[in-house]
């Protein structure tokens, strides 16, 4: 694995919805789960200096992320949500000023996380989205969650409809592989 | 009688209820004759089953704009 490099103007394109998947069906409230995500997109983008490329850009975000998520509920339990809740970085000798990338180094157990993570559905489904090719991605996200027409897809993407249905049926078909591999191996 | 690829494409097509009546017909004398295409159309469908009962959602173009603007900013 060789050093990763954030490339933050990429991030809402590639992450934004699998971040937002990730965490509505925690916090269960939609419009606090793109709250949440921001405020992780503007904290990474604050951190970046201390992001060593050990891990992959997306599980370093998802780590801050669950920071955000743990810190939502403490805010919501504690009385008149008064009580300010200040996260710090772990401080035990070296481990000063990492985040928890430094211990979700190791390849295999970022696997092992993610297949954890993977159990709800929805999230396992935008996670295989996120592996295809963007331009596939888009043509059955829009075709298959939004439901929108293939005239209207045509139409926004500028692509005939034989094209459409090229990439609607790779898409497809990635999709049963990495769905018979993430998904129905672990249920 | 068309070919696996063709049935295949079709499968794909038919999951949104676009193929047409020539087209349905093709592929269910296809699959009756190939264990291995039914066998796709079936995790086909499957995927189409699992779209639905996962309530994904996407955040909006206007959104993720507006997100990017943010972070711009900060």
């Amino acid at each position: 694995m060789g050093k990763n490099e954030l490339q933050p103007e990429n991030w809402v394109d590639r992450y934004a919805d699998y971040l937002f998947n990730f965490t509505r069906v925690r916090v269960g409230d939609d419009d606090v789960a793109k709250d949440l995500v921001q405020e992780t997109f503007i904290s990474g983008l604050k951190a970046s200096e201390r992001f060593k490329g050990q891990a992959a850009e997306r599980t370093w975000l998802v780590a801050i992320l669950k920071r955000k998520i743990i810190d939502h509920y403490r805010k919501s339990n504690s009385l008149k949500g008064k009580t300010e809740v200040r996260m710090s970085y772990p401080v035990h000798g070296d481990q000063e000023g990492d985040w928890l990338e430094a211990q979700a180094a190791d390849p295999e157990s970022i696997r092992e996380n993610d297949r954890i993570e993977n159990n709800e559905l929805g999230v396992a489904i935008q996670n295989c989205i996120s592996m295809l090719p963007e331009k596939h991605a888009r043509v059955f996200t829009l075709k298959t969650v939004q439901g929108w027409s293939t005239e209207d897809v045509c139409n926004e993407l500028e692509i005939t409809s034989s094209n459409l249905w090229v990439m609607i049926h790779r898409a497809r078909t990635s999709l049963m592989e990495c769905m018979n591999e993430h998904w129905f191996k672990n249920t | 009688m068309i070919s696996c690829k063709e049935a295949a494409f079709i499968s794909s097509k038919n999951q949104y209820r676009e193929a047409n009546l020539k087209e349905r017909i093709q592929l269910w004398m296809h699959l009756l004759a190939c264990k291995a295409c039914a066998a796709f159309a079936r995790r086909n469908k499957q995927l189409t089953q699992l779209c639905k009962e996962a309530s994904v959602k996407m955040l909006s173009p206007e959104e993720k704009k507006e997100m990017k603007a943010l972070i711009e900013q900060s």
